[in-house]
């Protein structure tokens, strides 16, 4: 395992300093250790924006909180979800009165945790909407929506959430353009090699040189078909097929984010971008809002995974507005 | 042979859980890699290292060393392990509330809050292939030996076998919970990570036990 590491049970911790070290501008830590929160608080009371998730997915989730996205993060061991009494703290920390809105992706741990969190901040008097992305379309079928993981399209949820906190929004009105954008939101991710939880020191699961796994999830866990290692042209028709046959597009524009998962060349990234670009308008669809890098990773995974949103007018103004962090900053006009 | 175990006399079996699971690391990571993501013995484990070092060198018994458990594994832990276990743990010890001594209506009451906490929690039930594939069976034996009147070694007995039968009961489900629940008929075959850490749990409070009671 050729990792830049020192203890293998201590890269959460050590990254975390980093991290610390290198953004102070944007992050701050909190009381809790496994808690991070915006440097600069912002002049107007607004409704708290957290997230959270297990490490290994850098930048996320750490890497969108700032300003115009999320107020306060939960961060958990590598690839496991962080403690209830971290996203309680990450609810604290984010609340200035208005209530938080815990926007986090669909997973066991992260789902027990978030509950458990929300009554001990009740206790408080505090109170918490959450909005649990599902966007990956190889994770569960289109009747079972509800067990389909949260993915890259995480980040399209903040990105709206966040600006309409931003915009003075009541907790209500942010938990809706939350919702919305995720219900608007597919994803799917292409795998072209493991990854290995430092810890664990070997993967925990394999994909055959020479192939790819078609709807890999962010961890490993098993997507919906293996095949030849395919031309990216081909994985991009395969990804795209995927997202539009789950829901109607058509003829109106859309947002494209393409993330690499994690040892997946930009170049790679961008040459597969050309493609789904293309794609979209030969349908006559526009991807007037794009985004290609490494968004949300899972450790050295090579592949990629590609999210496309359906936008209206409210959620094409959302994704206009400013806003900066580690794995996200937009201008604003 | 007596038919009960003080809480006091009882206390070593907090830490010998806690050293079975850190043994059983790398071994429930590796069932955890076949269906999950395979960090469920590395999480586990650091776990119950922080248990023991909060546990060492302090006065406890099994009531106070299940609570510590609990809250250690809530706190710390995360995943869905800290908060089904902790939950689990926690509850145990309440379960213990007022109690002085482990009999077997005392382990019948402790295994059902600890059932309960999980079951409200995680919402598996019986073959989903989840650790309630071990859990229940265990509780459901305990209760049936209570029920006939069984002395404490019985009971433990059958909690011991109730325990391994439904941990190989695991194999041959499809997962319906969990992470592994995406798989579908991926899942047949392998045990199922969590339902093999409860086993383990399980089996170390029961031999435990008996060995203090010898």
């Amino acid at each position: 395992m050729n990792r830049v590491i020192n203890d293998p049970d201590q890269v959460t911790e050590e990254s975390l300093l980093g991290v610390l070290a290198a953004h102070p501008d944007l992050l701050a830590r909190t009381d809790h250790p496994r808690v991070l929160r915006r440097a600069d608080k912002g002049a107007t009371p607004r409704v708290g924006i957290v997230t959270g998730g297990g490490s290994g997915h850098e930048p996320a989730f750490l890497g969108y909180v700032g300003p115009g996205l999320c107020d306060a993060v939960a961060i958990g061991e590598v690839f496991a979800s962080p403690t209830a009494k971290s996203f309680h703290a990450a609810f604290q920390q984010a609340d200035q009165g208005l209530g938080v809105a815990c926007l986090y992706g669909n997973y066991a741990g992260d789902n027990m945790n978030v509950k458990m969190a929300v009554k001990l901040a009740a206790k408080d008097g505090l109170r918490v909407e959450t909005v649990v992305a599902n966007d990956d379309v190889a994770s569960a079928s289109a009747e079972e929506a509800q067990h389909r993981r949260g993915v890259a399209g995480e980040i399209l949820m903040w990105k709206a959430g966040g600006a309409r906190a931003a915009e003075g929004a009541d907790l209500d009105a942010v938990i809706g353009a939350a919702r919305k954008t995720i219900e608007n939101t597919r994803s799917i991710g292409i795998g072209l090699s493991a990854c290995t939880i430092p810890a664990n020191g070997k993967p925990n699961f394999t994909i055959e040189p020479g192939t790819m796994e078609v709807g890999i999830g962010h961890h490993g866990e098993h997507g919906i078909a293996v095949l030849p290692v395919a031309p990216a042209r081909e994985m991009a028709g395969i990804m795209l097929e995927k997202i539009l046959a789950d829901l109607e597009y058509g003829g109106e524009n859309v947002a494209v984010l393409v993330s690499g998962l994690g040892a997946t060349p930009l170049m790679e990234l961008y040459l597969l971008y050309g493609h789904v670009d293309e794609m979209l308008r030969a349908r006559n669809i526009t991807p007037t809002h794009r985004f290609v890098g490494n968004y949300f990773t899972s450790l050295e995974m090579m592949g990629v995974s590609l999210t496309v949103t359906r936008l209206d007018g409210e959620l094409d103004r959302l994704l206009r507005a400013p806003a900066r962090s580690i794995g996200l900053t937009v201008a604003g006009e | 042979m007596a038919d009960s175990i003080s809480l006091a006399d009882a206390a070593p079996v907090a830490l010998d859980i806690a050293r079975a699971v850190i043994e059983a690391r790398d071994h429930l990571s590796e069932i955890d890699g076949a269906t999950g993501d395979g960090d469920h013995g590395v999480n586990m484990a650091k776990g119950f290292r922080l248990v023991i070092a909060r546990l060492e060198g302090t006065d406890f018994d099994l009531a106070k060393g299940f609570a510590t458990i609990g809250d250690t594994l809530l706190s710390d832990i995360g995943g869905s392990m800290g908060p089904l276990y902790g939950s689990f743990f926690t509850e145990m010890a309440d379960a213990l509330d007022g109690r002085d001594a482990i009999d077997p209506a005392a382990l019948l009451a402790m295994l059902s809050a600890g059932e309960t906490a999980i079951v409200d929690l995680g919402e598996a039930a019986v073959g989903d292939k989840t650790l309630i594939d071990v859990l229940t069976p265990s509780r459901i034996a305990v209760e049936q030996a209570v029920g006939s009147g069984a002395s404490l070694p019985a009971t433990l007995t059958a909690l011991r076998d109730a325990a391994a039968t439904g941990l190989e009961s695991t194999r041959d489900l499809v997962a319906r919970r969990g992470r592994a629940a995406r798989l579908g008929e991926r899942s047949r075959g392998v045990l199922d990570a969590g339902a093999a850490s409860c086993e383990l749990i399980l089996r170390t409070l029961a031999d435990g036990l008996a060995r203090h009671l010898a």
